[in-house]
């Protein structure tokens, strides 16, 4: 049993590397997303509800096999590590996506007339007073987003990448101890999920005015 | 090598048939998890201290930890233990467990939320403690979360593709046997992500009509 253990935290590692990378490109596509659903021109609105609703319709693991194995076939050859980080980062997208806009259409539209009344234009309304305030009502919902997106890390095992699951299968090879090798991936899981969410509970005190 | 579509019409049936698997998972784990999460939420509320303090524990390990690896602790870890499960029952037991957890704090809170003067009115009348939960503010609550719970069970939905990686044939498991024979990856993954998209969509159109007939009765 111990000799595992430098393994799996090294898999840890890795899961958490692929943890912060997927979060990273989900927000800049979840941004991205929420931006062209709510752009005054139709045809980014309608690519923007396409893509949440196919990414958000099918299983991650189908868009990470097409991603991964079909991929060579149109030309795109990715190696597993940056396949599984660019199709959980599009997946994460779409779910980021919805909860970004949750937060913005929920500003109340006073504030929207009241900043154009004042002679704000479209871009400054947006800066200076709707996405402060639409900021702080998303950090808990996009933890949410986190959350799911570091348990998802694990169907990466799936293409082989390094990850905890991953290992758990490979050292039950060895060892024919599948009950303690999932569990010890389990507990690493929980420390990572546990810790994530102190720091989202965090930023969510520390982004609160009142 | 490019794309060829053609070779899809004579693997339809294997794809079918897995759609079939799916779907049938999909309604037995969404039945267990919406039984278990009623069960959970009330042990997480009401057992006595020394049932409910583990519990919550366990509900906070399932929502803890990836589902892959919960379905690979109950397929492959309880052999270890002598419970040697089918393919397709420990993924069902593994779904409806998960999801089951996940309802249960759903209905934990509509079971808060549902007014007091209900449990009181309730005793009042003589029922028992028990008989009010049972016929007064479960029914009440579960009714206030079908929606939300609508969300979870579209989740189970494609969360069902994980347990192809156990060796149920299901949709994702077909797609795969399909692509050992042709080396196609790319029209089988599609052709499954848009069975999976319709099955969705279909789900997604009951629910509606079901938070409308619900909208409506209230």
């Amino acid at each position: 049993m111990l000799k595992v253990y430098p393994f799996f935290l090294e898999a840890a590692w890795l899961t958490v590397l692929l943890s912060i990378l997927t979060a990273l490109l989900g927000l800049t596509c979840g941004a991205l997303g929420a931006a062209a659903r709510l752009s005054r021109f139709a045809l980014l609105r309608f690519l923007g509800a396409a893509y949440v609703s196919v990414i958000r319709g099918t299983p991650a693991l189908i868009q990470l096999f097409i991603l991964y194995f079909g991929g060579p076939q149109i030309g795109i050859q990715l190696d597993a590590f940056e396949a599984g980080v660019i199709g959980l980062g599009v997946n994460a997208g779409a779910y980021m996506t919805e909860t970004i806009r949750g937060a913005i259409i929920s500003i109340d539209k006073g504030q929207r007339e009241a900043s154009r009344t004042l002679g704000l234009s479209q871009w400054q309304m947006m800066y200076k007073v709707v996405l402060p305030q639409s900021a702080r009502l998303m950090v808990r919902p996009l933890g949410v987003n986190i959350n799911a997106l570091i348990k998802a890390t694990a169907l990466l095992a799936a293409i082989s990448v390094v990850e905890l699951t991953y290992t758990a299968q490979r050292y039950i090879g060895s060892t024919y101890k599948p009950f303690e090798m999932f569990l010890l991936a389990g507990v690493l899981y929980m420390i990572i999920i546990y810790v994530t969410g102190r720091g989202i509970a965090w930023l969510d005190r520390k982004v609160q005015i009142t | 090598m490019g794309l060829d579509f053609s070779v899809i019409p004579k693997y339809i049936d294997i794809i079918l048939l897995g759609c079939a698997w799916t779907i049938g998972i999909t309604v037995a784990a969404a039945i267990l998890s919406f039984a278990g999460g009623i069960v959970f939420a009330v042990i997480a509320l009401y057992a006595p201290w020394l049932i409910r303090q583990p519990f919550r524990f366990f509900e906070w390990l399932f929502m803890g930890t990836p589902l892959l690896l919960q379905l690979f602790l109950i397929y492959f870890g309880l052999v270890q233990i002598g419970i040697d499960l089918p393919a397709f029952v420990a993924g069902i037991i593994g779904l409806g467990l998960h999801f089951a957890v996940y309802n249960s704090e759903l209905i934990q809170t509509a079971i808060l939320s549902v007014d007091k003067g209900q449990m009181e009115a309730a005793r009042t009348l003589g029922l028992s403690r028990t008989e009010a939960l049972r016929k007064v503010v479960v029914p009440q609550a579960v009714r206030a979360v079908i929606p939300p719970i609508g969300n979870n069970m579209i989740a189970l939905l494609k969360d069902s593709a994980l347990v192809s990686v156990i060796g149920v044939s299901e949709l994702t498991l077909s797609a795969q046997r399909a692509i050992g024979a042709t080396y196609r990856p790319f029209e089988f993954y599609l052709l499954a992500a848009a069975c999976y998209y319709v099955i969705n969509l279909a789900m997604e159109w009951v629910q509606r009509k079901i938070e409308r007939r619900i909208s409506i009765s209230r």
